[in-house]
């Protein structure tokens, strides 16, 4: 059990039950509906970037499993105030997190909340649902309004 | 055909891959529902036919393919018995339950469809069962209707009744339901169809491994089943069809093996069953599934369905002692599927603590999504069980719950 407590660690129970930023943005000019055919999770994405390119608000709505649920909520407390730039840099780091791909995140990058998401590199089955949330705000900055999946 | 119950402690050792660890846990293998795993026989049947007697069917004069095509010849009299179909000439070899809907949409549809006729599913239907019409209306402006179930996972029998009509030319409906573990009252619905003129494709996917399928007693038009449920290999199935609705049918694929003679300026199709066989088929899946019915008919499906049917109710008493589990399909007619939710924690969850004591099942919508939206969730965990499987494996998935309860809610 030990080791599954690294998946399902407190912190991740914790935005499971009680996600951040967990509705629609009151205003927004980006979105995105992001959806997991395999397992039937949906995630939709709302942000507000100022004109300087800065993500002023950012929320979700949708349902997932614990681990995407919480990666969606952590996700949008690291980008909140960021560049759409640093959302790019963080996804690809975040990506290597949790695919156990790179070592640690460069230490300009804040990864004091997403670390918690590094068990999910131990179950391959689960990386989509960390990364579907990632995913679909890339659509949202990059190509507005699109739907996408993770297959 | 043995009368005595099934014994399933010598049916387990016939099961290689149950032999194993997964996380450092015994296997409880509880995804049957998706694909069965192969008893030695099968896999030694396959494995014989490549070291022995493996050459092109239908082709060849010498010996090799003498032998290849007397193997995979003799399977479509196994399958004839199995399904007790008055003839060979009714058994087409396909993929699997997918190609054999597909043929029968493409084929029988396309030749039968109009702008004004319909074609009846149900709610319950696998994706496999529903796309192929989606796409046959599609193509002939016929209409595509949903016969709607009950909150119990029962087939509404009265929309059913009011739905067939003389417009109805096609009902394609699942047997057994792959997420419900539904038994839908197959005799009487296919007798209504034919009432109202319409004929009746039923997909026998979750059936054939499940109980005794008598395809003259059921009156069906069509029965399509898949080897890979039925403990043989991936990738080859069966469709079964009245001789003389295959008779009328166009062919579908076209290719060696289904012509008799082809000239460019007109080319005459095979006879039955190879009309519908275009092209080198699966041989080892054939001689695979040949070996499956042989094992299966050996243990007798009757005391099969006997003992999945205890375990399943094994299950249902644990399960409706679980607080905040609930159950998807509760039909008196049930089989072989527990399908259920833990209250606040998604199937992926359970499904992922679940595989890490060693216990295989299915998370998520089960290629039946229009099921998932009726009940208003997107994923179910389903246990689904084999001949294989014992009172300690249900009892394995409910110390399983139990844990992946006391660890979602620390
Ligand atoms: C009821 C039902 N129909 C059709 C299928 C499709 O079978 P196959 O993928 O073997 O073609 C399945 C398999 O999951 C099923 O359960």
């Amino acid at each position: 059990m030990t080791d599954l407590r690294e998946l399902y660690q407190a912190v991740i129970l914790d935005h499971n039950r009680n996600p951040r930023n967990f509705r629609m943005a009151q205003c927004h000019n980006h979105k995105a509906q992001g959806v997991n055919p395999l397992c039937g999770d949906e995630v939709q994405i709302y942000l507000q970037l100022n004109e300087a390119g800065i993500i002023e608000d950012i929320s979700f709505q949708g349902r997932g499993c614990a681990i995407s649920t919480a990666s969606a909520s952590i996700m949008t407390e690291t980008l909140k105030g960021r560049s759409a730039d640093e959302a790019d840099t963080y996804f690809s780091a975040f990506h290597q997190l949790v695919t156990g791909e790179g070592g640690r995140a460069a230490a300009e990058l804040d990864f004091s909340k997403l670390d918690v998401l590094g068990g999910v590199a131990a179950y391959p089955a689960r990386v989509k649902c960390a990364t579907l949330a990632w995913h679909t705000v890339q659509a949202a900055l990059h190509q507005n309004n699109e739907k996408i999946t993770t297959e | 055909m043995t009368s005595a119950a099934l014994d399933v402690d010598s049916v387990r050792a016939d099961f290689p891959i149950l032999k194993q660890q997964i996380h450092g846990r015994p296997l409880v293998y509880l995804d049957s529902g998706a694909s069965a795993q192969k008893p030695e026989v099968v896999i030694q049947a396959v494995s014989d036919y490549y070291r022995r007697d493996h050459s092109n069917v239908h082709r060849a004069v010498h010996t090799l393919s003498q032998r290849a095509t007397a193997a995979y010849e003799a399977v479509r009299e196994k399958v004839c018995t199995l399904l007790n179909a008055a003839r060979t000439s009714e058994i087409i070899y396909v993929s699997g339950t997918t190609a054999a809907i597909n043929l029968v949409a493409q084929t029988y549809g396309r030749a039968n469809l109009s702008v004004g006729s319909e074609v009846l599913v149900t709610e319950m239907e696998h994706h496999a069962n529903i796309v192929p019409w989606q796409i046959a209306c599609e193509l002939s402006g016929a209409t595509l209707k949903v016969v709607p179930f009950h909150d119990n996972g029962v087939l509404d029998l009265e929309q059913y009744r009011t739905m067939l009509s003389d417009d109805t030319r096609i009902v394609a409906v699942t047997h057994i339901s792959n997420t419900l573990g539904t038994i839908n009252p197959m005799t009487e619905m296919i007798r209504l169809a034919h009432d109202a003129g319409a004929v009746v494709l039923v997909d026998g996917a979750q059936a054939v491994p499940h109980m005794t399928v008598d395809v003259q007693a059921l009156d069906c038009d069509f029965y399509a089943f898949s080897a890979h449920k039925l403990y043989g290999p991936t990738g080859f199935g069966i469709l079964y069809g009245k001789e003389s609705l295959l008779e009328a049918m166009p062919p579908w694929q076209g290719g060696g093996d289904m012509i008799k003679q082809v000239r460019f300026a007109q080319t005459t199709y095979n006879d039955l069953p190879y009309k519908f066989e275009a092209g080198t088929p699966h041989i080892a899946g054939a001689v695979g599934l040949g070996a499956a019915i042989d094992y299966v008919s050996g243990h007798g499906l009757g005391q099969i369905a006997a003992h999945e049917r205890a375990l399943l109710n094994y299950a249902q008493a644990q399960a409706s002692a679980v607080s905040g589990l609930q159950v998807f399909g509760t039909a008196p007619d049930k089989a072989a599927v527990l399908s259920f939710e833990l209250d606040g924690i998604h199937a992926h969850d359970v499904g992922t603590v679940l595989d890490h004591e060693g216990i295989a099942v299915r998370a998520g919508h089960h290629c039946a999504m229009p099921v998932m939206e009726h009940f208003g969730v997107a994923a179910t965990v389903r246990a689904s069980f084999g001949m294989y499987n014992n009172y300690d494996d249900v009892d394995a998935l409910f110390a399983g719950i139990a844990r992946t309860k006391d660890l979602m809610s620390a």
